[in-house]
């Protein structure tokens, strides 16, 4: 569909299965952020979810740390066009943390500290494809890559994956996200490259 | 290294927002980086200001590859948060690393060709390593010399090495680099941080640290495999 650019070869390369349409491969772990990098100390920290009724849940620190996590290893997109590969975590599944949440709705808002938003239908989150991840790499994960908890789900653009998770608001309707109010595509399949709106 | 691209019905964009080019190699492999627009919209021409990066795939294809007449895909413009809008009616404090000072200089370029004396102060601090990093030197001093740019400061911050004479001893960005009568944290300036991961990281933190409401202070990183 695109037209070739004269003379550009680009870099020497195997198949790649693993990477998707215009991604590149990096080895370390680029920071983006929109502003300041909060800081949150573990005994303020707390996570909630909140229904489309108004029931809250909500769980401390120290009941995030009593819940079973698992350790995953996963393929990481950033819509900035890096990717990184068998990237490994340990985090609660959503799957954990929403069990006991009566909810019948379909999309999900996530809140982070600093103020980030972004959306995600309900179903991207459940059935072990997304985790409340609180380490990176076998070390606490740090601040500027979300750190103390930051949400993981490796299948859409990272953009998705908040850092500084706070919050889960479940709603009956879509409800556009900070990237995604911002000309950022609402869903982000890498594999179907949906970097903007429009892709 | 800047580029002018002419981009037919290009609709223009704001100081601040980027790009994507896209590369396409004949076997239909493609290769995208986002770089900055480094001045406002002059008719169909997008200007962008390229650093090369040591093996990079996509800006030394630009720098050395690509030839006057030459096409590539564009995709923009993107990003509407870490942008400059001219009815904004708050002090600008710039901060800028090494080439983070592009999407900035869009913003200055802007407040020059709109109306200086009517456009609210703007502040850029500029850090690099030696005097030669320094990109946009002659306009950037020019700028700030203007009898009717009164309202632009320019501070430069050399960590490695200053120019001799230099009041300020090289080293890293501290507080004091920040603080200008003008653009206090009680003046609630917007603040804009570009640079690399780490030098936007330290910033943000000074700037926190001084008193700037987080909401006022918007970053942009360039990661260390960045464009």
């Amino acid at each position: 569909m695109d037209f070739v650019t004269r003379g550009f070869q680009g870099r020497p390369r195997g198949r790649d299965d693993r990477l998707p349409p215009g991604q590149y491969l990096t080895a370390d772990f680029p920071v983006l952020s929109a502003g300041p990098t909060p800081g949150v100390d573990h005994d303020d920290w707390e996570l909630w979810v909140a229904t489309e009724d108004g029931t809250r849940h909500t769980w401390s620190w120290a009941e995030l740390m009593e819940l079973p996590s698992d350790t995953v290893t996963v393929d990481i997109h950033c819509v900035t066009s890096w990717s990184k590969l068998d990237t490994e975590w340990r985090g609660v599944s959503l799957d954990t943390v929403l069990a006991d949440v009566e909810t019948a709705a379909d999309f999900a808002l996530v809140h982070s500290y600093g103020g980030y938003t972004t959306n995600l239908p309900l179903e991207d989150l459940l059935d072990g494809q997304a985790w409340v991840a609180f380490e990176f790499d076998g070390d606490d994960l740090r601040p500027e890559h979300g750190g103390p908890a930051r949400l993981l789900v490796p299948h859409l653009y990272f953009w998705k994956s908040a850092k500084w998770v706070r919050g889960i608001e479940l709603l009956l309707e879509d409800s556009p996200g900070f990237w995604e109010q911002l000309g950022y595509h609402d869903y982000g399949d890498p594999w179907r490259e949906q970097r903007y709106q429009g892709d | 290294m800047t580029l002018v691209l002419d981009v037919p019905d290009w609709p223009g964009h704001l100081p601040g927002q980027h790009v994507d080019v896209r590369l396409t190699a004949p076997d239909g492999y493609t290769a995208t980086r986002s770089y900055s627009v480094s001045a406002p919209a002059r008719g169909d021409h997008v200007e962008l200001t390229v650093q090369r990066v040591p093996d990079g795939e996509v800006s030394s294809f630009l720098a050395d590859g690509l030839a006057v007449g030459d096409a590539v895909r564009l995709r923009g413009p993107v990003g509407g948060w870490f942008v400059w809008r001219a009815a904004q009616p708050e002090p600008v404090l710039l901060v800028a690393g090494g080439s983070g000072v592009v999407p900035l200089m869009s913003m200055l370029r802007a407040r020059t060709e709109q109306d200086p004396d009517a456009s609210p102060p703007f502040r850029l601090v500029y850090s690099v390593r030696e005097p030669d990093d320094v990109i946009y030197r002659d306009e950037l001093v020019a700028l700030a010399a203007l009898p009717s740019g009164a309202g632009v400061r320019l501070h430069l911050v050399h960590t490695r090495r200053a120019p001799d004479g230099d009041v300020r001893p090289a080293g890293r960005l501290r507080e004091d680099d920040l603080v200008a009568p003008g653009w206090e944290a009680a003046d609630a300036p917007t603040c804009y941080v570009c640079g690399p991961t780490g030098f936007v990281e330290s910033a943000a933190d000074l700037l926190v640290g001084l008193g700037h409401a987080a909401e006022h202070i918007r970053t942009e990183r360039f990661g260390p495999s960045g464009p």
